[in-house]
């Protein structure tokens, strides 16, 4: 593509550019309470879309709890991750089905949560009941041996533990 | 009540009227983490609230949004049960309003998360999840307390009895509603007594079943937390930070 300038490409491929560098630019905002993750590694950003005619950029996410008061800082800084990426006309859509679970983190967010000092969540269970019995690794020595100290954090989406081994408290992103 | 608007707005009163009770805690709670946990349960009620309210705003179709609608009614115009209105009073007494109001929502999401109407199926879908964790941590308490001390069994069986009374009225029937309230009974029942008897506590046989809050016949209680949470909106109309 380096090789080729924009001219001499097919509106077709254009198109497939200009949508993989607005997808790129919204998937690189960084979750601003959990600032190792990004809003995809999240989970919470769904669609990138480009109208192939006006250029327009359509980005639709889900908020991890109904009242997340970061919203409305994540929807700012996609717009503005956006413009500075060529996409000034950017819409940003919040939809709250399917609602967002921990099963949509990705392997490298949640290898992210864990370095800095966040223990991932377990996988949900179907059954519609809230577990509270599984063991959560220490995100600092790796002992199983942890204790909930709260089941509500710094943010609606963590609760607070503490290593029994190393005596370390941590976060824990709670299974939803 | 009588169409999908009554319903929703019903629902989005008890979530946001909630939701400003257990904001009253922060800073105040026995312990900090019980501080974080109830500012984040009214946080997630509050974001129910705002669904709820902005969907009904809709449904009605006058024009009113979610901010018309909690800050420019007055409690006559409340359609909240009348438990969730009810003062915080002593800790055991507000577990026992979380307890009881979240073994209300949850049956109750998960049913509207079935409906047939999407709008509500999603927001129920969504609700539900944290309700999960609300219930546990009421339960939690009402276990911790009852089974406790003398001391606090005593409260907690107080507090038990005095807001029992309440539950009655978020179970009205009302059989054209997208989900009929007198159905999520059962479920209720079924979370709340093996809990209270987990918690060595009595489950009361009170046949006193105070009402009106679906009508808007509130207690005095209500008009005093409007005035508190929407003193702001009326003095700078539209005022945004």
């Amino acid at each position: 593509m380096s090789a080729r300038s924009a001219a001499q490409r097919s509106p077709a491929v254009a198109n497939e550019d200009g949508r993989a560098s607005a997808r790129q630019a919204a998937a690189s905002v960084v979750d601003p309470e959990i600032r190792v993750i990004t809003i995809d590694q999240l989970g919470i950003l769904r669609a990138v879309e480009e109208d192939p005619a006006s250029g327009r950029v359509t980005v639709t996410i889900t908020p991890t709890y109904t009242g997340c008061p970061a919203m409305d800082v994540i929807r700012a800084d996609i717009r503005r991750a956006l413009t500075a990426a060529g996409h000034p006309d950017a819409e940003v859509r919040t939809v709250y089905s399917p609602p967002w679970s921990t099963d949509w983190i990705s392997e490298g967010g949640r290898a992210k949560l864990a370095a800095a000092g966040i223990a991932p969540p377990a996988p949900v269970r179907t059954t519609g009941v809230v577990s509270l019995t599984l063991a959560v690794r220490c995100p600092q020595c790796g002992s199983p041996e942890t204790e909930q100290v709260s089941r509500f954090g710094s943010t609606a989406c963590k609760a607070l533990w503490r290593c029994r081994s190393c005596s370390e408290p941590f976060d824990h992103l709670k299974a939803l | 009540m009588n169409g999908p608007f009554d319903f929703t707005l019903a629902l989005a009163d008890d979530a946001l009227i909630a939701a400003q009770r257990l904001a009253e805690w922060t800073t105040r709670a026995p312990e900090m983490e019980e501080d974080i946990a109830l500012a984040n349960i009214a946080l997630d009620q509050l974001g129910a609230a705002r669904l709820l309210l902005s969907y009904a705003g809709e449904l009605e179709g006058a024009g009113r949004d979610e901010d018309a609608l909690a800050y420019l009614r007055d409690d006559r115009e409340f359609r909240n049960a009348l438990m969730v209105e009810l003062p915080n009073d002593d800790f055991a007494v507000t577990m026992a309003k979380l307890f009881f109001l979240a073994a209300y929502q949850l049956p109750l999401y998960t049913a509207l998360a079935g409906c047939a109407d999407e709008r509500l199926a999603a927001i129920g879908a969504k609700a539900r999840k944290e309700s999960a964790y609300h219930l546990d941590h009421g339960a939690l308490w009402v276990k911790r307390l009852g089974d406790g001390t003398e001391e606090s069994h005593r409260r907690m069986q107080a507090a038990v009895d005095q807001v029992w009374p309440y539950t009655h009225e978020l179970f009205a029937a009302d059989p054209a509603a997208p989900v009929d309230p007198a159905t999520l009974r059962p479920a209720f029942d079924e979370v709340v007594g093996p809990v209270l008897t987990e918690a060595t506590l009595t489950q009361p046989d009170s046949a006193w079943a105070p009402a009106g809050g679906r009508a808007g016949v509130h207690t005095e209680h209500l008009a005093y937390l409007l005035a508190e949470m929407q003193v702001l909106h009326r003095a700078h109309p539209g005022a945004k930070w």
